[in-house]
């Protein structure tokens, strides 16, 4: 890394900020923003709605596709296209390609798309080269590998290298951290009692490390594991990752009011 | 239908399997699978490239499995075995009655063979007056229990080591009654000691076959207790019987093979037993059955060829996918409702009994993606059971509710400024309601998430809002 000139310098990158970060915790949003522009990314955040996938994996192909063409071209311009979610980027990096695989045109312009879509810790480490965050956190916390990043997208070290050089703050190791914690999107509202059956597995594991803080990489996931540990009654603090990481903590953890 | 089906009622089964103590203790205790695959993987680095191999195989074969089945064919028919093609579950039941009645056989003792579940044949033979005798422990547990298996290599995985006494003591009614049955090894030879005296006095030996090679004729299999071998060389006529797609060109193609079965099926290098039979007993063999036959079954295969389920003919049927299925490991295998569980289960029920049957369970699936990363085909099952949603979607056969919801939803995402209106409005009243506490215990239309876990609150008011508020910029 060239002293003085960030690694991101120069780099226009589109925040593809995700339906639920969008929806219920734009401090995520902020958050990856922070970390974006420390690393000397100009970032912008052309007008979105979803990635498409809840009617990519229900069957729906036709509206799937008509998602997807609107956010290709809402990012067209942008040099890397970054969410903070393994399963958004997967469907951006790993499933576009796929899902116009029967059309060569779109196909074409799918696979340059995809070519350049991150997970933002990914982005952070893997393209960027950053090996640490100028952060502080005060606590023990523990980590659960989302599904789609971890297996779509090979995020595994990236995650816990970054935490480590955050001031204040313990990793201790989730296990079965690979397991996947029963959200699945739609499932968890269709196979609700087959997802919190799941889930309560890995609130569990959660439990047994001690650990005060829950972080992970996908909103849904921590949604649903947040959900379930304040319904059992446990007293975790659960965020995303890139929160701690670009140390923007003074909002109330997943799940918790403003009142507490 | 051969098997009683349960697939359609799905989710009553994942309630009952849930809520059902003896199981739940079972599936918790139940073997390690998963840790002993990741030592047996971790001691061969070549693995990766294996399963590679193991792909280009069973693609090759399936590219060109009419000229490999002539070929197998022709082999078998030289060593002197006859070869039956069933093109459906009824049509191989009628094959096996009949070679029954030619030889009037009353008594058939089987190795453990997942076709002849699928085939329903204990029930035809039991039909017909023939008894039929397990002689998998786990399968000879489950026969005693009346069940089906709940694991495509594990069959009796959900029962528990006090289940199994209680069901031998209530069998086995000549044995003294304060036998100690309390530790797995006298329960083992309890069952080896009633099934020694089945065996030599069976009239057919039945087995199923993990490969089927067209190059020698034989077909193998591969098992842990020995007895599969002497349920095929010591009665007087041998059936095996197999699905098409076990067909592989040849011996040194399975030797590839066999190196991804065991371990990713047990986590052993080899199976205990890897059994190979070619035909009758010849002039000079000092054992071995009278009479080969082989029954090799469609029941919808070839039709899965040329569509985009031809993956799954790769199979070979280890039941790693089971194993690191969290749904699988949630409500075990008959939750599942037919043959198959887990996520091969998935993808394949539907291609043989039906979507409409079939469709709860390419449905019934977080897309975790944990059944391909260990698949050691490299199957890729999400895809293939989002496939499944797909046909569904066609035909509109899910829930009313489900597709009305998906279509209210993709009328927003489809209009990106009506969306960022409605959402920066709803998330700003749901922030205050909810806000206070954090949470909802209790939301609209959200009962299947808020019945079993509260749902985290929106901070109010969308980022796209607060991001254009606060940076004045539209870009």
């Amino acid at each position: 890394m060239s002293q003085g000139s960030p690694p991101g310098a120069g780099l226009r990158v589109g925040l593809f900020v995700t339906c639920l970060v969008d929806l219920m915790r734009p401090s995520v949003g902020f958050a990856a923003v922070k970390l974006l522009e420390d690393a000397g990314c100009k970032v912008v955040v052309p007008a979105q709605t979803c990635c498409g996938q809840p009617a990519y994996n229900s069957g729906d192909r036709a509206d799937a596709k008509a998602i997807a063409r609107q956010t290709m071209r809402a990012f067209a311009g942008c040099d890397y296209i970054v969410a903070p979610s393994g399963s958004c980027g997967g469907m951006l990096a790993k499933h576009y390609p796929e899902l116009f695989a029967d059309e060569p045109d779109a196909s074409r312009e799918a696979v340059a798309f995809a070519a350049k879509c991150r997970e933002i810790v990914s982005f952070l480490t893997d393209t960027l080269g950053v090996e640490r965050v100028k952060a502080r956190y005060e606590g023990v916390a523990t980590y659960h590998d989302s599904c789609s990043g971890l297996r779509e997208l090979g995020i595994r070290a990236q995650p816990r290298k970054l935490l480590e050089s955050v001031d204040g703050l313990r990793l201790v190791e989730l296990e079965d951290s690979d397991v996947c914690c029963g959200f699945g999107g739609t499932f968890a509202v269709k196979y609700g009692e087959l997802s919190g059956a799941i889930v309560a597995k890995k609130t569990d594991r959660i439990a047994a490390t001690g650990a005060d803080t829950l972080l992970a990489g996908d909103l849904g996931c921590l949604m649903n594991m947040a959900g379930k540990l304040s319904r059992e009654g446990r007293q975790i603090r659960v965020r995303h990752v890139i929160e701690v990481l670009a140390g923007m903590t003074d909002d109330p953890p997943i799940g918790e009011g403003a009142a507490k | 239908m051969s098997v009683a089906l349960t697939t359609p009622r799905f989710k009553d089964n994942v309630h009952e399997a849930l809520h059902d103590a003896r199981l739940q203790r079972a599936m918790n205790t139940a073997g390690n699978f998963v840790p002993r695959r990741a030592a047996a993987i971790e001691r061969l680095p070549e693995f990766e490239a294996l399963r590679d191999s193991a792909r280009d195989i069973k693609n090759h074969t399936l590219a060109h499995l009419d000229l490999y089945l002539e070929a197998y064919e022709q082999r078998v028919t030289q060593a002197g075995g006859k070869v039956h093609y069933a093109r459906d579950s009824e049509e191989a039941r009628a094959i096996f009655l009949d070679l029954c009645k030619a030889r009037g056989a009353k008594r058939v003792t089987k190795g453990k063979s997942m076709i002849s579940e699928e085939i329903g044949l204990n029930h035809a033979l039991e039909a017909a007056g023939i008894e039929a005798i397990e002689t998998d422990l786990g399968e000879y547990i489950i026969q005693l229990r009346n069940e089906g298996p709940s694991h495509i290599i594990a069959p009796a995985i959900h029962v528990t080591r006090d289940d199994i006494e209680a069901d031998f003591r209530k069998a086995h009614l000549h044995l003294p009654r304060d036998r100690d049955l309390s530790q797995p090894e006298t329960l083992l030879s309890e069952a080896r000691e009633i099934l020694r005296q089945k065996f030599l006095s069976a009239d057919i030996g039945v087995t199923g076959a993990n490969f089927l090679i067209a190059e020698t004729g034989a077909s193998v299999i591969v098992t842990n207790e020995g007895n599969g071998d002497l349920t095929q060389i010591l009665p007087k006529v041998h059936v095996v019987i197999a699905s098409l797609e076990k067909i592989t060109p040849t011996l040194d193609d399975v030797a590839q093979l066999l190196r991804v079965l065991a371990r990713s099926a047990t986590g052993q290098d080899m199976s205990v037993y890897t059994t190979l039979s070619t035909g009758p007993r010849r002039a000079g063999d000092p054992d071995g059955p009278e009479e080969y036959h082989v029954i090799l079954l469609d029941n919808g295969r070839s039709s899965m060829l040329a569509g985009e389920f031809s993956d799954m003919l790769r199979c070979i049927r280890c039941g790693a996918c089971m194993n690191h299925c969290p749904v699988y490991q949630a409500v075990g295998g008959h939750a599942y409702g037919w043959v198959y569980p887990g996520p091969m289960g998935a993808v394949l029920t539907p291609s043989l009994i039906g979507v409409k049957d079939g469709g709860q369970l390419p449905n019934a699936s977080t897309f975790c993606g944990r059944c391909e990363s260990v698949c050691p085909m490299k199957i890729p099952l999400p895809k293939m059971m989002r496939h499944w949603r797909e046909r569904e979607f066609e035909r509109h056969l899910e829930p009313t509710p489900v597709r009305y919801g998906l279509g209210l939803w993709a009328f927003f995402a489809t209009r990106p400024a009506l969306y960022r209106f409605a959402t920066n409005v709803a998330t700003r009243a749901m922030a205050l309601i909810g806000g206070g506490r954090g949470r909802f215990a209790w939301a609209p239309l959200a009962g299947g998430w808020t019945r079993y876990r509260d749902l985290p609150a929106p901070q109010g008011g969308t980022f796209q809002a607060r991001w254009r508020a606060k940076s004045g910029a539209v870009n």
